[in-house]
């Protein structure tokens, strides 16, 4: 009989096992395409039903900025919140509490979710600029601003789908659980956009990323710090 | 019963300097409609706190599985909702005289009405749990979520942008008289005072209705 | 190498808000199988879910020691290995990507030589790679005593070890119970007769 004594995992060691959970949803994932295809699919069609009401029209930039925003937080909406309820539905989540620690899930579930995030703004951005002529000066600011504010979406919508997993009424509970945790990211991200549609100086937009950075390191410490008592019940 | 007679005849003594002693402001729209302040603000900072509070008991609550520390999180966030209620109403009411518009969202304005929607998003959270146990720990959990949220929207924020509400007036310069200050403290104190006395009632009021249960 | 080892259940009470699914357990035990029995909704499966720190009780606690140390709540799952009904693999992985997931997150080297054999002896043989979704119950209650044993962990909880099994199941899973309590602790919840005869020693729920 041999007894494990593996220590308390590093660092190292916690990030390598968030990844083999992040492997895992991947690979149920693109076996599936449930999320993914939710997420785009919503995400097209919201654009397309924006673009095609006001795309000619020649809207404030102001008002292009948020669109944008409205449009990636409605689909993170419609695809983040698969994160733990599918483990809960399909009655893995006893499995995968037995064998895995709550960090290494947290952050598996995390990095599935920013990675999510990333394939929709690479599908989603791309086109809004060509629908909306959008004429972006600050390229760096608008790509920073995007890439900070898609993750600090998904640090608040990975520890809200964590509890929404537990409750009943899933589906509602899950927008207005996750709109007032979202919402600093939102306000600081349409004018970080905004900023960077307007102004080639990349340090008109410092202190929204200044912001965004700060928001979502609380939130991810914070997330961090009390998932294990969602995770373990 | 000590403490309600006392609070009650402070908080009527507040009313009463509010509007009769203190003089009307000048340097705001409507000088005598500035009184509104001195309910206001007591108001908001109650709501702040009473906000900390509950995400306080809701800590205290992880940390020893107490049912008891759950409910006063929960009756501290009960308070927190109407006390935030009051102040979104009473600021909605000022803003109209002051900038003749019921609401500008301003970034304070944002910050109230966001804080409405957490407090709303929490009970609407506890209703959907049904398991005293996990209902305590999952509400605990946003409870103190929602705090790093609040203190970006309320004391972040409004530094970085643009706000319409008068920073730090009551606090540094010399723009409000003295007398303002004068009323303004006691009925703050009289605002945190009804808090502590409505949030022992809530208490002792979720105490008997645990040990009921028990039996 | 031998490791002593020991459970010990000190006055576990479960409810669920105000029902009380059971009070006052105690138990203690070595090497060997204890057998959790009781008429259904006793709370057998309540007690395993706690002794495996998947919930926690409402009062005691489980003391689980290795050679005389205490093990602490958050390593529990590294001693611990787990066979229920309420436990699910992954439907759309194959039974060897299963493994070699729980194997990654587990923080364990295991080769994939290692993994098709530790299946093939659960007379998986051949269908290692097929998904799990395609899989009967029976084959499902398999795989699940592949991913139970593959930290060797010296404590086994077994919840109805032989649902869904064949005769050949059957023989499979006697004879790792049967290995298994002769140096590390076996629990086990069932009503099966036939099981009750693995118990050195018996607790018997919601008898009083």
């Amino acid at each position: 009989m041999k007894a494990k004594t593996s220590s308390e995992p590093g660092i190292i060691e916690m990030l390598a096992r968030s990844i083999a959970v992040l492997r895992k949803d991947l690979v149920c994932e693109f076996r599936t395409r449930y999320a993914i295809n939710a997420i785009v699919l919503f995400a097209v069609t919201t654009l397309i039903a924006v673009s095609f009401s006001v795309g000619g029209a020649g809207i404030s930039q102001p008002i292009q900025a948020t669109l944008l925003w409205i449009i990636i937080y409605f689909s993170a909406l419609s695809g983040l919140s698969r994160a733990f309820v599918k483990e809960e539905e399909s009655r893995t989540a006893t499995a995968l509490k037995l064998a895995a620690s709550p960090g290494a899930v947290f952050g598996g579930k995390l990095l599935f979710n920013i990675l999510l995030l990333f394939m929709l703004e690479v599908v989603i951005v791309p086109l809004f600029v060509g629908m909306m002529s959008l004429q972006v000066k600050g390229w760096l600011l608008f790509v920073m601003v995007l890439v900070t504010g898609s993750i600090g979406l998904a640090v608040a919508a990975t520890i809200v789908a964590a509890i929404v997993s537990k409750a009943n009424a899933k589906g509602a509970l899950f927008a207005v659980l996750s709109f007032p945790l979202l919402l600093p990211v939102l306000i600081t991200g349409i004018h970080g956009t905004q900023a960077a549609i307007s102004s080639s100086v990349f340090m008109s937009g410092i202190d929204d990323l200044k912001l965004l950075v700060s928001y979502t390191g609380v939130m991810f410490v914070v997330s961090l710090l009390v998932f294990r008592f969602i995770w373990e019940d | 019963m000590v403490f309600k007679l006392l609070l009650g005849i402070w908080m009527s003594a507040v009313i009463v300097v509010a509007f009769l002693y203190a003089p009307a402001a000048e340097g705001f729209a409507q000088p005598d409609a500035a009184r509104i302040i001195f309910f206001h603000v007591p108001n908001a900072i109650v709501a702040a706190i009473a906000f900390i509070v509950a995400a306080v008991y809701a800590v205290m609550h992880l940390h020893s599985r107490s049912l008891m520390d759950d409910a006063k999180s929960a009756a501290s966030a009960e308070l927190g909702l109407v006390f935030t209620a009051l102040a979104t109403i009473t600021g909605s009411i000022f803003a109209h005289i002051q900038w003749n518009s019921w609401w500008n969202w301003d970034p304070r304005e944002t910050a109230i009405i966001i804080l409405l929607l957490v407090y709303l998003a929490y009970f609407a959270l506890r209703t959907a749990v049904d398991a005293p146990d996990k209902r305590a720990s999952l509400s605990a959990v946003y409870a103190i979520l929602a705090l790093p949220a609040m203190v970006f929207l309320m004391f972040i924020m409004p530094r970085v942008m643009f706000s319409l509400h008068p920073q730090d007036t009551l606090i540094s310069e010399g723009k409000l008289d003295i007398t303002y200050r004068l009323v303004l403290y006691p009925a703050i104190l009289g605002f945190i005072g009804l808090y502590v006395w409505l949030f022992r009632i809530r208490t002792a009021l979720a105490e008997i209705k645990l040990k009921m249960r028990r039996n | 190498m031998s490791v002593v080892i020991s459970l010990e259940l000190r006055d576990i009470s479960k409810s669920f808000g105000a029902r009380d699914i059971f009070s006052g357990i105690n138990a203690k035990t070595g090497p060997g199988c204890l057998v959790v029995t009781g008429r259904n909704g006793s709370g057998k499966s309540t007690l395993l879910r706690i002794i495996a720190g998947l919930i926690a009780p409402t009062t005691g606690e489980v003391v689980l020691s290795l050679d005389g140390q205490q093990v602490p709540s958050e390593r529990r799952r590294d001693v611990i290995g787990m066979v229920s009904p309420d436990l699910a693999l992954y439907d759309e992985l194959s039974a060897l990507e299963n493994l070699r997931f729980f194997a990654r997150v587990r923080g364990i080297c295991r080769t994939d030589d290692q993994l098709r054999s530790s299946l093939a002896q659960l007379g998986l043989e051949g269908r290692e790679d097929d998904r799990i979704a395609s899989y009967s119950s029976g084959m499902k209650q398999r795989v699940k005593y592949a991913f139970a044993l593959m930290h060797q962990p010296p404590v086994l909880l077994f919840d109805e070890p032989s649902t869904n099994l064949d005769e050949e199941g059957i023989r499979a899973a006697d004879s790792i119970i049967t290995e298994h309590r002769r140096q590390g602790i076996v629990v086990l919840a069932t009503n099966d007769q036939s099981e009750l005869r693995y118990g050195d020693n018996v607790l018997e729920l919601g008898g009083s």
